[in-house]
């Protein structure tokens, strides 16, 4: 199912946590709201899941194309993951899973046996079917994830909603339960949005991400659009590291492929890994810099480096065996070229 | 390498003890542990073991005359009947107070807050006092109630609106902070699982509160068999018709009946222990269970 929203407005009070935003995510998509904390991205999933409501008349949420705004969170039909899971406490985990079945009025209900029956399968299907018998408090996070995700599948949603899905769990089971859902979303098609703020989360595992800032939407594209055709300088600052770079000291070592990029005035952005360092000898051409920093404990050595003209910081990432050709060591001559880099006007401030 | 400091931690003298940074010297642990048990025993311990030397010093012979007496037995029937009124319409209120405060914002909630806790606040006597000067004959609604032939004050309806007023902020003094705590998490995730609000209460935030609530009903239990200064005022102390198991007792006593008077304050101690127990078994259970 498709879920559609336009024009959505949110004040709490005095705080505006939404302000006009347009979203609309294709059917069985998975679309990540990225965006730091207090940008709005957890407003706008409880409000398409109807946990909140948009202000009297700013907006419409349309699921299929049906108007929703109105409809009540438990008729919307969707399956939503709490960032705490919010769990039932004083239920086994198969009773929680359960639940969305049990207190469906007693036409719709299926028998015991089959409520039992499915809830026993979907433990099956997120891989936990031997812990229906203990209580929330006895899971470790990442099982605890799963139950949410099974109590929420367990109702048939047509949209599947979570909020910050990985956050509460440590780096490592963060990484394998990330993967695990997507490959779990291709498994089971179902529309998925989830809110993030960690960058390369929704860079890996999202078909498409929206960006959010203070209130609204900056840009949204698939992982690689957004990465290499950032729309706004936040969302290059946002999306990995980047070096922000006074352009005039810069306009010899520009590439003048695209003269547009080379606005005098300007900023220069570019990313550390953008950047190609070459030896300091009469040979070769770019701007000279000192090294300062080597750091190489990693897969990729980071170096932070001095423009001798400008006097500013810059942080380049090279490969191990470039760092070993090039021979570098601290306070070094050496050269630098950009290889890609990007512009905004002035007036878009940060 | 382990079996190593496994075999230095071994060969410690076991004599030595642990020194932690928190750790006073003896006499001071000892001078501070005795004060608070002398305390303990002078204040706590010696009046309970008093109450029922007294009670049964004559025997239990008297002590069960005294108990069963008719007047005695009249003021048992009309404690209960007041904790049988009192406690249930507490629970609801309680509850329904926690409720709103802890899972919703509203104008006027920091002032329901502080009015929950006005009946701690003002002395009991007061508390009797207000209700009568608007029932009591001389009251607000005195010649109203008289011409319809209602009595309120010295007469049952007094002395339950007195003890509901005392007793008012147990139940929700103990839901609120708990039911806070709790958040509103799972309360949504149950909405958004398509459970109606009836739904939700019975099912979620019920079972999520009951031992808090349990705790909270034992003791506005106790407070309502106990109370004294607000029924007190509006009773009227009229034998075998007004009188609860506190007011028997302080008629007794005043009449140098003290045998009797302890005899009937030994069903009170009674409860306060039977109180103490339930309480200490459900903080047991509660700290058994993850």
């Amino acid at each position: 199912m498709s879920i559609e929203a336009h024009g959505i407005r949110k004040k709490f009070g005095s705080y505006t946590a939404l302000d006009g935003v347009d979203l609309n995510v294709p059917q069985g998509k998975l679309v990540a709201l990225l965006g730091p904390s207090g940008s709005g991205k957890t407003t706008l999933l409880r409000i398409i899941a109807g946990l909140e409501f948009p202000d009297a008349g700013s907006g419409r949420v349309l699921f299929h194309g049906d108007d929703v705004t109105d409809v009540p969170a438990g008729k919307r039909k969707v399956g939503f993951v709490f960032q705490h899971y919010a769990l039932f406490r004083h239920m086994t985990v198969l009773d929680n899973v359960a639940f969305g079945l049990r207190v469906r009025r007693r036409k719709e209900r299926p028998s015991a046996s089959a409520i039992s029956e499915r809830a026993h399968r979907l433990l099956e299907l997120v891989q936990l079917d031997g812990l229906a018998g203990r209580f929330p408090s006895q899971l470790s996070g990442g099982e605890r994830q799963r139950v949410a995700l099974a109590r929420a599948l367990a109702v048939e949603p047509k949209v599947l909603l979570l909020d910050e899905p990985f956050g509460a769990l440590d780096a490592r089971v963060r990484k394998d339960l990330r993967r695990w859902l997507r490959r779990f979303h291709d498994e089971i098609q179902l529309t998925t949005i989830f809110v993030t703020h960690d960058q390369e989360e929704a860079l890996e595992i999202a078909d498409e991400v929206v960006i959010m800032n203070k209130a609204h939407v900056e840009q949204v594209g698939t992982p690689q659009q957004v990465y290499d055709k950032p729309a706004s300088p936040f969302v290059y600052q946002f999306l990995g590291n980047v070096n922000v770079l006074k352009a005039p000291a810069l306009a010899g070592s520009v590439r003048r492929a695209r003269p547009e990029e080379a606005n005098p005035d300007g900023q220069i952005y570019v990313r550390p890994h953008d950047i190609e360092l070459r030896p300091h000898d009469s040979g070769s051409t770019g701007l000279s810099a000192i090294v300062r920093h080597i750091h190489a404990a990693g897969p990729r050595a980071s170096l932070l480096i001095e423009q001798v003209q400008s006097r500013e910081h810059v942080e380049v990432e090279i490969s191990r065996s470039e760092l070993a050709d090039l021979g570098l060591q601290v306070n070094d001559l050496v050269r630098m070229r950009l290889r890609q880099t990007h512009s905004f006007d002035e007036d878009y401030a940060i | 390498m382990a079996s190593a400091t496994l075999a230095t931690l071994s060969d410690r003298p076991v004599r030595s003890p642990v020194r932690r940074a928190t750790t006073d010297p003896a006499w001071a642990r000892w001078l501070l542990t005795g004060i608070a048990l002398g305390f303990l025993a002078f204040f706590l311990v010696l009046p309970l073991v008093v109450v029922f030397a007294e009670a049964f010093s004559k025997g239990v012979p008297y002590f069960l005359n005294a108990v069963r007496e008719p007047d005695a037995v009249s003021a048992i029937k009309l404690t209960l009947l007041t904790v049988a009124i009192v406690l249930p319409a507490n629970v609801v209120f309680g509850v329904a107070a926690a409720w709103a405060i802890a899972k919703f914002k509203f104008p006027g909630k920091s002032l329901l807050i502080t009015l929950i806790d006005l009946p701690f606040a003002v002395s009991p006597i007061i508390s009797g006092l207000v209700y009568v000067l608007v029932f009591g004959a001389q009251g607000w609604f005195g010649p109203w109630l008289i011409d319809h032939n209602i009595r309120v004050i010295f007469a049952v309806p007094g002395i339950v609106l007195a003890t509901a007023f005392v007793t008012f902020p147990f139940v929700a003094r103990e839901l609120i902070p708990l039911m806070q705590a709790q958040g509103t998490d799972e309360e949504y995730s149950a909405v958004t699982l398509g459970a109606s609000g009836w739904q939700t209460f019975w099912r979620v935030t019920l079972p999520n509160i009951k031992w808090g609530l349990f705790y909270g009903v034992i003791l506005c239990n106790a407070r309502a068999m106990g109370e004294f200064g607000a029924v007190s005022v509006v009773s009227g102390h009229i034998r075998g018709e007004t009188n609860t198991i506190p007011l028997h007792v302080e008629i007794l006593y005043n009449e140098y009946n003290s045998v009797g008077a302890f005899a009937v304050a030994s069903l009170l101690a009674l409860l306060a222990l039977g109180t103490l127990v339930i309480k200490s078994a459900i903080e047991w259970r509660q700290g058994g269970t993850p």
